[in-house]
């Protein structure tokens, strides 16, 4: 059974934008859009549309483990139409699991064929975290487990797109006790760039931006010291938070639904972790731009920050204090050890007392002779 | 009435801690004291109510450079005392903090057992610091390392400055800020049980000893007894070539 579907010369993403129907104003509007998302001058727009017009597509398979499928989700709502039409429907057609019209043998199959044809061309897209533990039987496909699959795709990709906060850092179900053992990609791939887009899920423009600055200067993005794209992760949503000017000002929403919520004060006070969270959603926003958490009124939960879900509870600044019980954190243990101190030093400060009694009277003898002794 | 005098002890001025020393415990007081005040407010600010609109205030902006500026101050009088572990004078050398020998550990057992355990003994204990307190004069340094790398650490997105982008990879190595603050927010419980302690401390052997353990760190010398010196029987936990 013959699947030989993939044309020899790939075309263009804006020949697949043409037979879409798109503009070719439609297709410079998007250019504009995502030159400015990646972070590039104006200048770049040329640069970027001409890739796009003369690059074929980038063959990608994108691979879904243990995951919610929003990172997906997010893609396919970015705002620009271009974006699911061309980047998603197009890449996609090579193998992901929730989007492909294929399926069972076929879509192995498909998968195959692209590992083979585009050998060390094709971009490799992983949607969540691959669970390592009971030999990987918590998430098995076509009857191999995630680690193989992975492995198997990953031999020979370009580049690796770790898509979530499920591939980046293993996300909720990697939360203690992680019981599948919940593993993110780069500890499992080596020798291999990896991006890391970690989000739950992250913002649909800056996945789009990262493929295209992929298609654009065939390379990978400038990252940081985590692997992150530095365009979109290198501040933190408190740095680009509308609301930050209550924050310096010492105006906090102190519970919700009070007078400072109506009024929208910093919300830092309910637990907001914008202060510790790198992303652009301050700036982007989501759904088109309409809203981001902290312009509709709750904190930022800091879901693209590693382990956010067993570093601090959700509606607090401080966090639980391992192995304390989960009601008692850094200053209630704090607290008591201070306590603890005073009692203790107090008891030292009585048994000084009756223990050194011969040597304080002496010095205190010696001291009130002298004086004595002294005229006056 | 001669015999009234038996006791008296002659006492002899040894300069134990030089003016450099003495401007780094003050310094170093007032930036912690600073810090771990500013610390708690950005930590869990107050409710504070005022009339003005909020374009006109800037109490949290306030309280953090407050904590910024003691920061660097910390960092450099830090740096300034590693400095002067080398130069210094023998009280003040790096060897008094780490027990490298066992005259060190056998002086930390001495100063547990005189001073914890009220037992009696006639050992001598160092004039400077005495073993166990330079043992956790040790232990405070490291925590000066951590706040400082983890502060800094944190600090280092938002400064502009290349010291502070030095400590970047010190979040990375955390996987990031919210791991990163909590360490920084753990660690300063130690500064101040160490400061309760230390205090105390103070009081105590100047109250027991009665050898101006407490106007120390104002004027520099504590005394010694006359037959100690004269018997050559007091010695720093280790020793110092100089």
């Amino acid at each position: 059974m013959s699947n030989e579907i993939i044309p020899t010369q790939q075309p263009t993403y804006y020949e697949e934008v043409q037979r879409k129907g798109y503009s070719r104003r439609d297709f410079l509007q998007f250019v504009s859009m995502m030159t400015a998302f990646i972070g590039l001058e104006n200048t770049a727009i040329g640069q970027v549309a001409k890739a796009l017009e003369t690059k074929p597509r980038v063959p990608v398979i994108w691979l879904h483990f243990q995951e919610c499928t929003c990172c997906s989700e997010s893609f396919i709502r970015s705002s620009h139409p271009i974006v699911a039409d061309i980047l998603l429907d197009k890449i996609s057609l090579d193998y992901t699991e929730t989007l492909m019209a294929a399926s069972g043998f076929q879509a192995e199959e498909a998968m195959q064929n692209t590992m083979k044809k585009y050998k060390g061309e094709y971009i490799l897209c992983v949607e969540g975290s691959v669970p390592t533990g009971a030999d990987g039987v918590y998430c098995m496909i076509g009857g191999k487990t995630s680690l193989q699959i992975l492995e198997e795709a990953a031999e020979n990709a370009k580049a690796i797109i770790a898509w979530g906060s499920c591939a980046s850092n293993g996300c909720v179900q990697s939360a203690k006790p992680n019981p599948t053992n919940a593993t993110p990609i780069h500890k499992l791939v080596k020798g291999k760039p990896v991006i890391k887009v970690p989000g739950c899920p992250p913002i649909g423009e800056v996945m789009a931006g990262v493929i295209v600055h992929l298609v654009t200067f065939d390379r990978i993005p400038e990252l940081d010291r985590l692997g992150r794209p530095k365009a979109f992760y290198s501040k933190r949503v408190h740095d680009t938070c509308y609301r930050r000017p209550f924050y310096d000002a010492g105006l906090y929403v102190e519970s919700f639904d009070d007078e400072n919520a109506k009024k929208g004060y910093c919300l830092y006070k309910v637990g907001c972790k914008g202060p510790s969270t790198y992303n652009a959603c301050g700036v982007m926003k989501w759904n088109n731009g309409t809203s981001f958490p902290i312009q509709s009124g709750h904190g930022c939960i800091g879901c693209s920050e590693e382990n956010f879900w067993d570093n601090g509870r959700l509606y607090e600044r401080g966090s639980s204090f391992a192995g304390f019980g989960i009601e008692a954190n850094a200053d209630t243990f704090g607290k008591v050890a201070l306590g603890v101190t005073a009692a203790a030093l107090a008891g030292h400060a009585v048994m000084t007392n009756v223990r050194k009694k011969k040597l304080i009277r002496e010095v205190e003898e010696e001291g009130k002779q002298n004086e004595q002794a002294l005229k006056s | 009435m001669k015999t009234k005098y038996l006791h008296v002890h002659r006492l002899r001025r040894v300069y134990v801690w030089e003016l450099p020393v003495r401007y780094y415990h003050w310094l170093n007081a007032l930036a912690i004291l600073a810090l771990i005040v500013t610390g708690f407010f950005i930590a869990d600010p107050l409710a504070l109510q005022s009339k003005d609109e909020a374009a006109m205030r800037f109490t949290m902006g306030w309280v953090r450079l407050i904590h910024f500026i003691a920061s660097y101050i910390f960092f450099f009088n830090f740096l300034f005392r590693l400095y002067w572990g080398f130069v210094g004078n023998k009280y003040a050398n790096w060897r008094q903090f780490i027990p490298t020998s066992r005259k060190f550990i056998k002086e930390m057992w001495t100063v547990f057992k005189i001073d914890i355990l009220m037992l009696r003994g006639k050992e001598h204990i160092s004039i400077g610091h005495n073993a166990m307190a330079g043992f956790i004069y040790f232990l405070t340094f490291w925590a000066f390392l951590i706040q400082c790398l983890t502060g800094f650490g944190l600090y280092a997105s938002m400064g502009t400055w290349w010291l502070p982008k030095l400590f970047s990879w010190v979040p990375a190595m955390f996987g990031g800020d919210i791991m990163t603050r909590q360490i920084h927010h753990w660690a300063m419980w130690f500064f101040i049980l160490f400061a309760v302690i230390h205090v105390y401390l103070v009081f105590y052997h100047d109250y027991v000893e009665g050898r101006g353990e407490m106007s120390s760190m104002g004027g520099g010398w504590k005394f010694i007894e006359e037959d100690v010196f004269q018997n050559e029987e007091h010695h720093t936990p280790n020793k110092v070539k100089q």
